[in-house]
């Protein structure tokens, strides 16, 4: 049975990025000014010293030993490992019979870092080849290796849209508890830089030899980062029993279609404005009721024309604060959502607007800019998070202070 | 929950696009991989474009369209893809390249056609459809998800269609990959003799199967989906039991009413046991027919199911080509398959 009206609410968050392991780390970063994006440290590749990325700090042996998989997996999946655990904690919720709990990840290119190498020796020889660094391609089969690790088995599923992955796995999860056919759930996205997204996203030529500008009026591309970023959702009934520790409430959510082209986005940013518009219809609020927005803002001249036109069209003649929080963590793919989604959530309930770095010039055809300050003294009733990507996919969700 | 099958397209290794009586003939294919019987897609797809995608994304794009097609609707209200494995060939193109070229040279097609909402994205673009697009990927979950999602989107009331399916293709990398983890019968095979042969393993399948579901039922209809439920990774026999009576029970459905049982049989000794098992106990006394003689194994092969049992429900008739010992009218359909033993999946029809 359907309840339209139904809340879903935030009880535990996690993340790690290349500005923290933990939320804690994060938001420390964030109020700090301090970036993730550097030179490429691990992946062996002709790009090394010339495109910056956004890299955990953490090697694969670190992250194993903190979550207990083994090293030899996907870190794609030892990523998520670690966040989905920190959320799945910090909502300190029991493994209880009688909650049925869900996994709804995301992620844009699965086991691929493994799979990668596999190639090397395939291509040469198709017998050759280990096949442990195969087994886990699958995207999800790398939601499955956390899902077994955190003993969920009641609902276990794994969206892949690009760059709006997670945004889209985090409303499935809440629709699915409206539905009452979940309890809870544990949604978002995880990715971790391969060779293989690091050429694609350079055939593009769509990143930026330095630490990307988004919203910069002389912007010239995007950082690829990793991470995880993972919400816990609940019903009302669950919230019932756990009132101060929740977070906020996921209020709107929408999904559009930009039907521009497979990668580009359409100059009047058709997509992102129906996703914007349909989630503030969903959550019954006002453009103006929107305190803070975390854009997309990955820094393209193309995206950030695009949404930033969609905003103009939409939140006319009143803008609220905006920035882009992929100045510090880089653009995270199928993470991005996720992890954009905790930064909403610690938003609404402690009041932080976090700054856009780099920010220079603002864009001249737009009538607003980023912020550039760390604010936490304003009070913040609802975030709007966008989530825009490949095949024209764009999502928004909107999060709101109990 | 419940949603109304409006119309389907279907692109498999049987003669099924067009819409052709119901496998009045077999395509019988040797060796272990069962290639799709591909249509002329011209009829579909714009000539320039067609030379741009790669076969997954043709089939995938043309399967949706035939079904809207038939459907008589321009643009839907919703598009929900499930793909367990994505755009392999241009992943693969764009992997070899990158690995043979020593990351150099590189060109942009195969990388943005390798994501795996590529087939969704590329049928909003064509019909400039602006609606909600959502794509699964979860093994063999990816087009049960996309079924719940649609079916969820149904009940939400936003959307009174929604077009939802299923697509997965096998490359030559891929198959010598999953050859190589013995998901494959070696040696002299045919989907003909795929349950003669008592041995691991199966054919590779693939597809691309799309369905016009709707919130309300309408004229010519082929059939009524009752309910959907999965389970993941059961702990044994008992366990599957369980669920599927629990499933039954919470639609109402008694089991003397189900004319048909469609399963998943794959070929594979271990995996075809839990079939036998549940043939002799929860499902005794109900005709069952499987379907993977027809379309090979692949984590989304119940795209194919489902649009074998809408075409069952909607002749009343199971087709001589697959049996001809039952001949009561079926009007009521369970399909149960497992991937693996990992993804379990229970769907009901009813005819209208």
């Amino acid at each position: 049975m359907y309840t339209s009206n139904a809340a879903v609410y935030i009880a535990g968050v996690g993340i790690i990025s290349a500005i923290g392991n933990n939320t804690k780390a994060c938001l420390h970063a964030l109020e700090h000014y301090e970036a993730g994006i550097g030179p490429i440290t691990s992946l062996l590749t002709i790009h090394k010293n010339i495109l910056p990325v956004a890299e955990v700090k953490l090697s694969n042996k670190e992250l194993a030993e903190a979550t207990g998989l083994s090293e030899k997996i996907s870190r794609t999946a030892l990523l998520s490992m670690m966040a989905a655990k920190e959320a799945w904690e910090d909502a300190g919720l029991p493994h209880s019979k009688n909650l049925r709990t869900g996994f709804i990840s995301a992620n844009s290119v699965g086991g691929m870092d493994m799979s990668e190498n596999f190639f090397a020796e395939f291509f040469n020889n198709p017998a050759r080849g280990k096949l442990s660094q195969v087994v886990n391609h699958e995207c999800g089969a790398v939601t499955e290796l956390v899902a077994d690790k955190l003993g969920i088995k009641h609902y276990v599923s794994t969206i892949s849209t690009a760059c709006s992955s997670s945004a889209n796995s985090i409303f499935f999860a809440a629709r699915l508890i409206k539905h009452n056919l979940l309890d809870v759930a544990i949604a978002g996205g995880t990715d971790a830089l391969t060779k293989f997204t690091l050429n694609g996203f350079n055939t593009l030529q769509i990143l930026d030899k330095d630490p990307c500008t988004p919203f910069d009026e002389n912007r010239k591309g995007l950082n690829l980062g990793e991470g995880a970023g993972y919400i816990v959702l609940v019903s009302e009934s669950v919230a019932n029993e756990m009132k101060d520790k929740l977070y906020g409430k996921l209020s709107g959510y929408c999904n559009a279609n930009d039907a521009h082209h497979q990668t580009a986005s359409s100059p009047d940013g058709a997509g992102s404005f129906l996703a914007m518009k349909g989630a503030l219809a969903l959550s019954g609020l006002k453009a103006s009721d929107i305190d803070y927005i975390n854009l997309h803002g990955t820094g393209t001249y193309n995206n950030d024309i695009s949404e930033g036109t969609a905003i103009q069209r939409l939140f006319e003649p009143t803008y609220p604060k905006m920035s882009s929080t992929k100045s510090f963590t880089g653009h995270t793919l199928g993470a991005s959502g996720g992890i954009e989604a905790v930064f909403s959530a610690l938003s609404v309930k402690h009041n932080f607007i976090y700054p856009n770095l780099r920010l220079h010039t603002p864009i001249q055809s737009l009538p607003f800019a980023a912020e550039t300050v760390f604010q936490k003294n304003e009070k913040i009733n609802h975030v709007l998070s966008n989530s825009f990507g490949f095949g024209g996919n764009c999502s928004s969700l909107i999060f709101s202070k109990l | 929950m419940k949603a109304y099958i409006h119309a389907t397209g279907n692109i498999s290794a049987q003669k099924t696009f067009g819409h052709p009586p119901l496998l009045q003939v077999l395509v019988e294919q040797s060796g272990n991989r069962m290639r799709c019987t591909e249509p002329d897609y011209s009829a579909f797809i714009d000539v320039k474009m067609i030379r741009r995608m790669s076969r997954i994304i043709k089939m995938g794009v043309a399967a949706a369209m035939e079904c809207l097609q038939e459907a008589g609707v321009k643009n839907p209200d919703a598009i929900v893809t499930g793909t367990a494995y994505g755009c392999l060939e241009d992943t693969g193109i764009f992997l070899k390249k990158m690995v043979q070229q020593n990351e150099e040279m590189l060109t942009p097609t195969a990388f943005i056609q390798s994501t795996h909402n590529t087939i969704g994205g590329q049928i909003a673009l064509l019909l400039q459809c602006h609606r909600y697009n959502n794509t699964f990927v979860h093994r063999g979950f990816s087009f049960e998800s996309a079924l719940l999602d649609a079916m969820m989107l149904l009940e939400e009331g936003n959307v009174n269609n929604v077009l939802a399916g299923s697509v997965d293709e096998i490359t030559d990398i891929s198959h010598a990959i999953l050859s190589r983890f013995g998901l494959y019968k070696n040696g002299n095979v045919s989907n003909n003799s795929l349950y003669n042969d008592i041995s691991g393993g199966s054919i590779a399948g693939e597809g691309a199967a799309f369905f016009l579901l709707t919130r309300d039922p309408s004229k010519n209809d082929y059939a009524v989906i009752d309910g959907l439920h999965t389970f993941y990774k059961p702990a044994n026999i008992i366990e599957v039991s369980g669920q599927i009576l629990s499933f039954l029970e919470n639609i109402s459905c008694k089991i003397d009413e189900i004319d048909l049982i469609i399963i998943g049989k794959s070929g594979d000794e271990a995996g075809d046991a839990i079939y036998t098992q549940i043939g002799q106990s929860v499902f005794a006394n109900i005709p069952a027919i499987p379907y993977k003689n027809l379309c090979g194994e692949y984590p989304t092969s119940n795209g194919f199911a489902l649009w074998l049992a809408a075409g069952i429900i909607k002749s009343g008739n199971i087709p001589s080509t697959l049996n001809t010992a039952i001949t009561k009218k079926i009007k009521r359909v369970l399909i149960y398959n497992h991937y693996q033993n990992i993804h379990h999946s229970l769907l009901l029809l009813s005819a209208c």
